[in-house]
């Protein structure tokens, strides 16, 4: 019979549970996070001061310029938000699964959704041009007579889909707390600390009927969430593939995208989850190899279907007989922003394959630099899509080049500012694992005889 | 709700299957209003017990179909009544293009109401619960029997949980 490995190593005792994982929330910071800390939040300050810039100057600062009118702002803003989405997969969809392995990294997975798509949500509303205005995107009733919001336009769409989004993934992450939130309240010291985790835990106890609602409110969040997850993407997906643009023009975005969000999304796991196996320790015993060793291979498979997809656009692109469609592909592979397809090609479809083999899935440093990679592909690819189909479209009096500024770099750069600043403090002040989560499944895997047939 | 706080008396257990075999026996003797507390949730203990089912999803469902129609009024409103325009020769009440924005208000209206109906089900948000343990949201079990219940006397129920295997028995004045 095939054996389980342990979820959990070390042979934990709830208590010992409860003080690993509360342990970086009740001591001074290492020098290491501060140092991380500092960094990031320099990069943040860099980037607040660059937004400033573009909004106070003009979005002309950008490269965006005819007929390149979707740019950073846009690569970026699919980017982040796809980025999250692996959170809301590893939280709602593995847990409608069954799969138990997902409880040791749900909570910060989850936390990364909410992070990634606040990111996320600061680029359109820069794009608009004039932000102070974006309150225009929401339809409410108005004085400039009767004027409302256009529903048939997918940009209007995707202002719904990704609002919703923001609310119901930090209303599921905010409720999966609420028990951790009260072991960190009953073990504070101090009156203050006590008081603020009283008030974020609302109250919480832990009798059975609460419980019983818990993990009700829970399975129907997580049931509400995974087609929410698919629509955003999707809704994203909608932004290009609804305009009648060659390359932008077809039905296999939405999938195409879903998978490449799920790709980009793990790749992002895995770099953080290495980075926080380095610095709590004390988390490699809820984290384990074998985690990420699943994780590897959901990247590995991913990669595949989005490569899949890559390939099938060709193919479609040839087998429809449109010569602008056809034109748009080669142009792709072989036109002025070809480096930018083959570097797509070779971190989201190439290196990924490394994880064929078992040594490689295991090992912390490999699945790092493959993470990297994949990040880098995954923004690539939603380059690939904006920019190389924008820049060459039916008539060749319309065609141009993007005219990449410094801008453009400092926004990039600087979103990961804003991201791992938040994500640092995050790791400081709430607890990391699911506590509550973790400690039904301390048994998995071990005594299997005895405990066969127990429970769940 | 203002009421008169209620005690009772608490006992402390240190593992999940003596607290649940407890919950179990403490049933069978006839009390109706205790509670079990637990630092995780634990599948046996809604039958020992005696909890029903939670009904979140009544509200899940009729909030996710008030969510469906909201959006369809507000589109068709919009759209086709208020500010009927033209937009690339589709119809006015274009149901297709409003499908995405039905679906999003489905799903917020759902999953708001839901939470809603938790923090109400559960009896939070709480200021300053009365904490029988420090270490029950860690690594300790209770169960508490109110003195409101059937055939309660202070004597007989600590002396059933004190036989259930409790390790401590604590007098609440308030829970």
């Amino acid at each position: 019979m095939l054996k389980r490995n342990p979820l959990v190593l070390g042979n934990k005792s709830l208590k010992d549970v409860t003080d690993d994982i509360c342990a970086p929330i009740e001591r001074v910071p290492s020098k290491e996070w501060m140092g991380l800390f500092l960094g990031a939040k320099g990069l943040f300050i860099f980037y607040i001061l660059t937004i400033a810039m573009v909004i106070s100057t003009g979005i002309g600062l950008l490269g965006v310029n005819h007929p390149v009118a979707w740019g950073t702002m846009i690569i970026t803003f699919v980017f982040w938000v796809g980025i999250g989405h692996a959170g809301t997969l590893i939280s709602a969809i593995l847990f409608l699964f069954r799969q138990k392995w997902r409880t040791s990294v749900a909570r910060t997975a989850e936390a990364m959704t909410v992070f990634a798509v606040a990111t996320a949500g600061i680029f359109p509303l820069i794009h608009t041009g004039r932000p102070w205005l974006d309150f225009w995107l929401f339809p409410y009733p108005n004085q400039r007579g009767p004027l409302w919001v256009n529903f048939r336009s997918p940009l209007l769409w995707d202002v719904f889909a990704v609002s919703t989004y923001a609310t119901v993934s930090s209303v599921f992450w905010i409720v999966g707390m609420i028990p951790d939130l009260a072991t960190v309240r009953d073990r504070a010291k101090n009156v203050i600390r006590k008081k603020i985790y009283g008030a974020l835990s609302f109250g919480w106890r832990g009798t059975a009927k609460q419980w019983s609602h818990f993990e009700m409110i829970y399975l129907v969040l997580a049931g509400l969430s995974t087609p929410l997850v698919l629509s955003v993407h999707t809704i994203v997906s909608f932004d290009f593939a609804v305009s009648q643009l060659p390359g932008w023009h077809t039905t296999i975005f939405p999938p195409y995208f879903v998978a490449g969000a799920i790709f980009s999304g793990f790749a992002m796991v895995i770099t953080l989850m290495t980075l926080v196996r380095i610095g709590f320790p004390q988390f490699k015993n809820y984290i384990t190899i074998d985690h990420m060793e699943v994780m590897n291979k959901i990247i590995m498979m991913t990669g595949l279907m989005v490569g899949y997809a890559y390939g099938s656009e060709f193919l479609i692109a040839w087998y429809s007989g449109n010569d602008y469609e056809r034109y748009v592909f080669m142009n792709r592979a072989m036109g002025p922003y070809a480096w930018s397809y083959w570097i797509m090609v070779t971190c989201n479809v190439l290196i990924p394959q490394i994880f064929w083999f078992k040594k490689f899935r295991r090992s912390i440093p490999i699945m790092f630099v493959v993470s990297i990679f994949v990040n880098i592909g995954m923004w690539f690819e939603r380059f690939v899509i904006t920019v190389t189909s924008l820049h060459r479209d039916f008539l060749p009096s319309n065609w141009g080049q993007y005219a990449w500024s410094i801008y453009d770099t400092a926004i990039l750069v600087g979103s990961f500012g804003m991201f791992f600043t938040i994500f640092l403090l995050y790791l400081r002040v709430l607890p990391a694992i699911s506590i509550a989560e973790v400690k039904p499944v301390l048994n998995v895997g071990k005594e299997e005889d005895e405990h066969h047939g127990k429970g769940h | 709700m203002a009421k008169k706080a209620i005690g009772g008396i608490a006992g402390i257990f240190l593992d999940e299957a003596t607290t649940v075999n407890a919950a179990r026996k403490v049933r069978e003797s006839g009390f109706t209003k205790f509670d079990a507390l637990s630092p995780y949730p634990i599948h046996a203990m809604e039958e020992a017990c005696g909890i029903k089912r939670s009904p979140i999803p009544y509200v899940t469902f009729v909030a996710g179909c008030v969510g469906l129609l909201a959006a369809l009024s507000l589109t068709y409103y919009t759209s086709a009544v208020d500010w009927a325009i033209n937009v690339g020769g589709k119809p006015m009440f274009s149901l297709p293009a409003f499908v995405p924005i039905m679906f999003e208000l489905t799903v917020l209206f759902a999953a708001l109401s839901s939470v809603g109906a938790f923090f109400y089900l559960s009896g939070i948000p709480r200021i300053d619960p009365p904490i029988i343990d420090k270490d029950i949201t860690c690594h300790k079990f209770a169960i508490f029997i109110p003195e409101n219940d059937v055939g309660y006397s202070a004597d007989r129920a600590e002396r059933l949980l004190k036989d259930l295997g409790a390790v401590e028995i604590k007098k609440m004045a308030e829970y």
